[in-house]
């Protein structure tokens, strides 16, 4: 049946589709997104997500305000942003068509429910016309499609009522557009069965909505053709869909194993973070224990103290909690424990943004706090890459018994990609080496324990648990002697101190893999240095510059603090340094003192990721080339 | 009102007294003889003379040696204040850590490490002010903590600011025209905050100290004892109205379980509960029957509540002791306890397994 009915329609090849589906915050759009990227992964592409979704719960329903979107970027080729344009706009509303619009790209096909273009709703979106008629939507393909009545239609037999019935409509929106992209219905069909398997009627009810939304594409002969996006030739592998957050779990998960440490989560909830919060709290067979917190500094509290007894203390946050994790982050920089700090960054300053993304924590967590207080940072770049760099991150401060600084942000958090599940027995292992036995003999000849007798080579001090007995001491937040770590009121001794805390994080340089440069040509002479989440956006700008026959290099870097050993004489060896960041010139100003470098700042405050584009028009200007498309 | 009877009948089934509690065992099989000395360490103690942080060090020094604890298990984690430099001068672990954070640092190391005694020491604006709501939470959770809060109605180690519990109209270098702020009673606070086990003593009397943190010690779950103590340089006599050796026997009220509470040289002074509120009488003129019997294991903590209240200030009749002490799950208890089931039913973790609990496919 279905064969023969499809053999109707044209079936497109494309090696590439952006898709965002828009609608209300209530609409479950988020979920729809969700599931078709699944459905995506599943069929082997390559893929990239970007969801947008408002602060509140629920905004007043119809409004811009409400407005909730996820973008999907699906391909046959490796790719490395969710996509600068949609080439397909789904929009359950006119707020949704309103607020998405401008990004679609310019031969854009747009799927409205048309159900939802009454007066009152275009009214609340701030539509003095319909721009289904009037002609705004001129040059692109439209489709107007009556989801709701459609989908009422659709789920009777459920015997759900109405006004439940009509919550369906994403399923049959998901259902159309699973059509259109030659999805396979199973996985979604799998997944509601499954989900809603405590209530059967809403399964049913989504199930009728999913599958009318596919033979509605099929029967209505409205859409002259469907698309086929082929399976990506990705790396031989086993490949899992994994979201920043999930990834970022999961590796510290790996960690405390790979350490052999019982992992302890202090936490308060907070956006783009809590996912790690609730992710980790699944996980206490792993030897999890997660504490939610009253605040952000007893969440931070309560990671030092485990930290102090053995464990591999870890806090997870966003820039508000960093502010009030302040105070005890010198704490645990002057007792030298190990400890990890995730700032999953949101727009600011206050509040700001909360559900944005943005880079503008950096500064702080390098310098944000009293006194010479250095912690190393670590940034992941990619969803899956979250995964490794919480595993970096705790290698680092186990090894120099440091609090650690894990950098992500809101759209890695909440982003996704195909991740090529790693070999477990292929993760290297961490040696807490714990103190064991008296390091010192007193001048009367008695074995002591000096807590702050340093390691020659990393200068990081001994991890001496309480219960381990002959090792018993006093650590503290008051400057404490060299060696004994006795509180020292002496002024060369404080000097002393300062400048080995310093060293002992300045020397982390060393030990951590070098900045890499892709240079392809080799002698290009610019180069884009970058950070973090804008790694997809820079490396697809630059294969666009590259495409054109011009000559880019592009230098990540996910070690913050201290900067990899090479990063000075790589950055000099090229003409011109541009910085894209999602602040307004935070590395850049870094490696300017740092390497007295010239380099550039591009920077934007959207609480979105770059695009492609704007990296390879930047870059385009900075080459002085003309700026055509 | 004779009230045995009827809080009988709330009684939770309590040993009595409330015994060593299994975190303890470990530390009172095997655990070698040890002696004050072996508590000390050679620090210089760096109290003003005359403060009486000195005989609360001393009484816990005297302690530990009873408690057949071990040094390496026993960890002393403070806030920032004079009473806060505590952990210097006690030779087990210790953290000295920041202003008011002590019972949330606390909380991580008795939570990840249920082996180890964890005392938490603090003072007065280190635990009421800007460490209020930490100590709220550790106590409403029952963390496994001793807690023994310093208060000296003063900020000690910042020279002699007005703190949460100052008297009213508290003349201070801040407060040069006398405090305008209602004090709290930290006994009070710690109830209301369903503390499981809540007392006071004071730095006069090392014999009722020793008793009343043994008593905490002992007590699972988080213990909270309220220490007066003379700041003899910022706030010397706060407590001189009920503290002077006169002014004892009239002005402070022992607390015992399952005693009628009565004071005075001659046990002429007593409490009943009149209207719901705690009242001191005189016991000839109501007779021995009317007094109430301190139950310190009611589950129900009104009648604690009530006899926090019947001193408004260091000035009037004051009780000390133990105001209540009910067996509930501690904190870390209940947490463990999750993470062994979780571990009984799905088994230790499974890397492997967690990186492909998703949908997964397979590419060449
Ligand atoms: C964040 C912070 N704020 C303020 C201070 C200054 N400070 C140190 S101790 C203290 C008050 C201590 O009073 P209390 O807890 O009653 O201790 P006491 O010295 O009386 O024993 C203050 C305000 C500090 N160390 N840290
Ligand atoms: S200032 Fe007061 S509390 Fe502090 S040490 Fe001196 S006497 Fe004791
Ligand atoms: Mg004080």
């Amino acid at each position: 049946m279905t064969d023969i009915k499809r053999s109707a329609v044209r079936v497109i090849d494309v090696d590439r589709a952006v898709i965002r589906f828009a609608g209300d915050s209530g609409d479950g759009m988020q979920l729809t997104g969700d599931r078709f990227t699944n459905s995506s992964a599943l069929f082997g592409n390559d893929l990239s997500t970007l969801p947008d979704f408002p602060a509140e719960i629920r905004a007043p329903a119809g409004t811009l305000a409400g407005v909730s979107a996820f973008q999907v970027h699906i391909s046959d080729h490796d790719i490395l942003t969710p996509g600068d344009h949609p080439n397909v706009l789904v929009a359950m509303n006119p707020a949704a068509l309103k607020a998405n619009l401008a990004d679609l790209h310019p031969s854009g096909t747009v799927i409205v429910n048309s159900d939802s273009f009454d007066e009152r709703s275009l009214h609340k979106a701030g539509y003095a016309a319909n721009p289904l008629v009037d002609g705004s939507l001129d040059g692109y393909t439209v489709f107007e499609v009556p989801m709701t009545s459609l989908t009422l239609e659709a789920v009777k037999p459920s015997g759900t009522k109405p006004r439940d019935a009509e919550r369906s409509k994403n399923f049959f929106a998901l259902g159309l557009i699973s059509w259109l992209y030659a999805r396979p219905q199973e996985p979604t069909l799998e997944w509601i069965s499954q989900r809603f398997s405590k209530t059967p009627m809403v399964a049913e009810a989504n199930t009728l909505a999913f599958k009318a939304g596919w033979n509605f594409g099929e029967t209505a002969e409205l859409f002259p053709n469907t698309y086929e996006v082929k399976p990506a030739p990705l790396p031989a592998g086993t490949y899992t869909n994994i979201s920043g957050n999930t990834a970022l779990a999961w590796g510290l998960i790996a960690a405390a194993q790979l350490a052999g440490l019982k992992l302890f989560l202090g936490s308060y909830p907070i956006t783009p973070a809590s996912d790690i919060l609730h992710e980790l709290s699944k996980h206490k067979n792993f030897d999890v224990t997660t504490v939610q917190a009253e605040d952000e500094i007893a969440g931070i509290g309560a990671a030092i103290g485990a930290a102090y007894g053995g464990a591999l203390g870890v806090t997870t946050t966003s820039g508000p909690g960093v502010d009030l994790k302040t105070e005890s982050i010198g704490l645990a920089v002057n007792l030298e424990i190990p400890l990890i700090i995730v700032d999953i960054q949101r727009g600011g300053p206050s509040t700001g943004l909360p559900t944005k993304t943005e880079q503008a924590d950096l500064l702080q967590v390098i310098h944000g706090r009293h006194g010479e207080a250095p912690v190393p940072v670590v940034a992941a770049r990619t969803p899956g890459d979250c995964f490794y760099a919480a595993i970096e991150a705790v290698r680092i401060a186990v090894k120099y018994r440091t609090p650690v600084f894990l950098l992500s942000d809101g759209y890695l958090a909440n982003g996704a990609e195909p991740w090529p599940v790693p070999d477990v027995a292929s993760l290297p292992k961490i040696d807490p080496n714990f103190a064991t036995a008296p390091n010192h003999v007193d001048a009367d000849g008695n074995e002591s324990f000096w807590p702050y007798l340093r390691d020659s080579e990393t200068l990081a001090r001994p991890w001496a648990v309480p219960g381990t007995p002959g090792l018993t001491h006093r650590i503290g937040g008051l400057e404490k002697a060299d060696g004994s770590g006795s509180v020292s009121y002496d002024p060369a001794n404080h000097d002393l101190m300062s400048r080995v805390r310093v060293a002992k994080i300045a020397g982390i340089s060393k030990d951590v893999a070098a900045a890499e440069v892709d240079d392809p040509s080799g002698d290009a002479t610019l180069v884009v240095l970058g950070w973090g989440s804008t790694y997809g956006a820079i490396a697809a700008g630059a294969r666009r510059v590259r495409q054109r026959g011009l000559k880019v290099a592009h230098i990540h870097l996910s070690h913050l603090h201290p900067f990899p050993a090479n990063l000075g004489d790589l950055l000099r060896s090229y003409e011109r340094v541009l910085v894209p960041e999602l602040n307004l010139g935070q590395l850049v100003k870094l490696v300017r003192a740092e390497y007295l470098v010239d380099a550039k700042p591009l920077t934007k405050m959207y609480g979105k990721p770059f695009q492609a584009e704007e990296i390879e028009t930047a870059i385009l200007e900075a080459l002085d080339q003309p700026v055509e498309p | 009102m004779h009230l045995t009877h009827e809080s009988d009948a709330f009684m939770t089934d309590l040993a009595e007294p409330l015994t060593p509690s299994a975190r303890n065992a470990s530390q009172g099989d095997g655990a070698p003889a040890t002696s004050k000395k072996d508590w000390a360490t050679d620090q210089e103690v760096r109290w003003c003379p005359g403060c009486g942080d000195y005989s609360i060090l001393t009484a816990v020094q005297m302690l530990m040696p009873e408690l057949a604890a071990k040094r390496e298990d026993t960890v002393f984690v403070s806030g920032i204040g004079c009473s806060s430099r505590f952990p210097y001068y006690m030779n087990t672990y210790g953290m000295h850590s920041i202003h008011g954070r002590a019972p949330a640092i606390a909380t991580g190391l008795a939570v990840s490490r249920p082996d180890l005694h964890v005392w938490v020491i603090t003072g007065d604006g280190d635990a009421l002010s800007i460490g209020g709501n930490h100590l709220l939470h550790a106590l409403r959770r029952n963390v496994n903590l001793t807690i023994i809060l310093f208060n000296n109605q003063i900020y000690g180690l910042t020279k002699g600011q007005y703190s949460p519990t100052s008297e009213t109209g508290k003349v201070t270098k801040s407060t040069p025209f006398g405090s305008l702020d209602q004090p709290y009673n930290p006994v009070s606070l710690a109830l209301g905050a369903e503390a499981s086990f809540v007392a006071r003593t004071h730095d006069m009397d090392r014999k009722h100290m020793m008793e009343t943190f043994k008593a905490a010690y002992e007590h699972r779950g988080a213990a909270l004892v309220e220490v007066y103590q003379n700041c003899n340089v910022f706030n010397d006599g706060a407590f001189e109205a009920i503290l002077s050796k006169d002014a004892r026997p009239n002005m402070l009220i022992p607390l015992r379980h399952g005693e009628a509470i009565r004071f005075g040289p001659q046990g002429e002074h007593g409490v009943v509960l009149e209207d719901g509120q705690a009242k001191v009488v005189e016991v000839a003129e109501v007779g021995e029957e009317a007094l109430l019997v301190h139950d310190a294991h009611r589950v129900d903590p009104t009648l604690a509540f009530a006899l926090s209240r019947l001193s408004t200030g260091v000035t009037s009749p004051t009780p000390i002791g133990v105001f209540r002490a009910v067996e509930r799950p501690d904190y870390g208890s209940l947490v463990n306890t999750q993470v062994a089931d979780a571990r009984r039913a799905k088994g230790p973790g499974d890397l492997a397994k967690l990186l492909t609990s998703g949908p997964t496919w397979t590419v060449g």
